[in-house]
C-alpha cells in the first residue's frame, strides 16, 4: 500500500478496461450516433459522454447490446442557473469486463423529460422514481412514475436548488416558546382540545 | 408486636400512581442515533431495571412509555400517530434529544420540528445525543411527576 487513497482506484485490470472504453467504445458511439453523443473529458474515475435526450433510448440499447449489463445508478443534477438546467447521469458497468461508462443527459427546464431505460435495466425503476421525486424530471415510458422518498401528496421537488430548504414552512415565523402545536389551535378536522387521540381528553386540555 | 397487626393507610389514587410509576415499560421506538444511547438504558452500566423499566416492549399494546429517540420525518408521522394510539392509557412520552424536542439541526422540509407537533410530550431531554444518564434522570423526573399527580398520562401539568 502506498500512502492514503483519497478516491477509489480502479481495481486490478480496471485501468486497462477503462482505457478500452475510452479508446474503442466512445469513438464507436460517436461514429454510430453522430451529434447525439458528444465525447467529454473523462473524469478521474471513468470515461463519460454527453448524450442528447432524444437519442438516449437508442444509445442505451446500443450499449446494453455491447455488454453493459449493469446500471449502477441514475442520478439527477441541478446546475441552476445554467441552461440546460438539469442533467440526468447514468453509471453503466459491464461485467465481467469491468468496463465503466458515464452518460450525462442534459435536460431543459422547460421540458424536463427523458426516456426511461427501466425496460433495459430494471434497476432504473426505483432510481428514476427518485430522480422524478426530488428533481421533477419525468421519465417517458416509466411503468409507474410515483414518489418514492417524499410523501405521495408532497408538492414540489426538494433537491431543486430553487426549492426552499424549509419547504412549506419557508417564510413562516418560528412558533414562540409556547409553540407546542398540541395545545395550540388544531388542524382542520381535529376535535377542539385534542388531536383526536385516545387519552387526549385527559392530556390535551 | 406481631406482624399481623401492621398496616398503613393510603388513598387509592396514590396507590395507583405508585403502581404506575414503579413499572413503566418503554416502547422499542428508535428513530435515529439517539436510539443507540437509549439502548444503554437497559445495559448493565445504567440498568433501568432498578427503576422498574427495563422491559422494552416491541408492541405498543404493552408499553407505557414512548421514548422518541431521534428526528421524526414527515413521512413517519402517520406511523408515530398510530403507534401512540395503540398504546394503552395511561401513557407517557419522552422527547429524547434536540431533534425530537425541536427538530434540532434539521430545520428543513423533511423533518417535523419537534414531536410535540404530533403527540403530547411529557419530558424533553436536551442533548445531541443526551447521555443515558440524562434519559434516566428524565424518567426519574417523570416518576416524580406521576407520584405527585402532575403527569396523569397525556401531558404533564404544572
Amino acid at each position: 500500500m502506498s500512502g492514503p487513497r483519497y478516491y477509489p482506484q480502479p481495481y486490478e485490470g480496471g485501468t486497462a478496461a477503462l482505457a478500452q472504453v475510452q479508446e474503442e467504445i466512445v469513438p464507436a458511439l460517436v461514429e454510430t450516433f453522430g451529434d447525439g453523443v458528444e465525447p467529454i473529458e473523462p473524469s478521474f474515475d471513468q470515461p463519460q459522454v454527453k448524450v442528447a435526450p432524444g437519442r438516449l433510448a437508442a444509445v442505451a440499447q446500443w450499449l446494453k447490446d455491447r455488454g453493459f449489463n449493469m446500471l449502477v445508478d441514475v442520478g439527477g443534477v441541478d446546475y441552476l442557473p445554467r441552461t440546460p438546467r438539469f442533467e440526468v447521469v447514468y453509471h453503466l458497468l459491464a461485467l465481467p469486463r469491468l468496463w465503466r461508462l458515464r452518460l450525462r443527459v442534459p435536460v431543459e427546464e422547460s421540458a424536463p423529460e427523458v426516456p426511461t431505460v427501466s425496460h433495459l435495466w430494471p434497476a432504473a425503476d426505483p432510481a428514476e422514481r427518485e430522480v422524478w421525486d426530488l428533481f421533477g424530471i419525468r421519465f417517458e415510458g416509466h411503468p409507474r412514475l410515483s414518489r418514492i422518498l417524499m410523501p405521495d401528496d408532497w408538492v414540489g421537488h426538494p433537491l431543486r436548488k430553487d426549492y426552499p430548504l424549509q419547504g412549506p414552512r419557508a417564510g413562516l415565523p418560528r412558533m414562540a416558546a409556547d409553540r407546542n402545536r398540541y395545545h395550540a389551535p388544531k388542524l382542520p378536522g381535529h376535535p377542539p382540545g385534542t388531536t383526536g387521540l385516545p387519552g387526549g381528553a385527559k392530556g390535551g386540555k | 408486636m406481631s406482624t399481623n397487626n401492621q398496616f398503613f393507610l393510603t388513598s387509592v389514587e396514590k396507590f395507583v400512581r405508585w403502581a404506575q410509576k414503579s413499572s413503566m415499560w418503554p416502547l422499542t421506538f428508535g428513530l435515529a442515533c439517539c436510539a443507540i444511547e437509549m439502548m444503554q438504558l437497559v445495559s448493565p452500566r445504567y440498568d433501568m431495571a432498578q427503576f422498574g423499566g427495563e422491559v422494552f416492549r416491541s408492541t405498543p399494546r404493552q408499553a407505557d412509555l414512548m421514548i422518541v429517540s431521534g428526528r421524526l420525518s414527515n413521512k413517519m408521522v402517520p406511523v408515530i400517530e398510530q403507534v401512540y394510539r395503540q398504546m394503552p392509557d395511561p401513557k407517557w412520552v419522552v422527547a429524547m434529544g434536540a431533534c425530537a424536542s425541536s427538530g434540532g439541526i434539521f430545520d428543513n422540509y423533511a423533518i417535523v420540528q419537534g414531536v410535540d407537533e404530533v403527540i403530547p410530550v411529557d419530558i424533553y431531554v436536551p442533548g445531541c445525543p443526551p447521555t443515558p444518564d440524562a434519559v434516566v434522570y428524565a424518567v426519574l423526573q417523570l416518576h416524580d411527576a406521576i407520584l405527585k399527580g402532575q403527569a396523569p398520562g397525556g401531558v404533564m401539568r404544572a
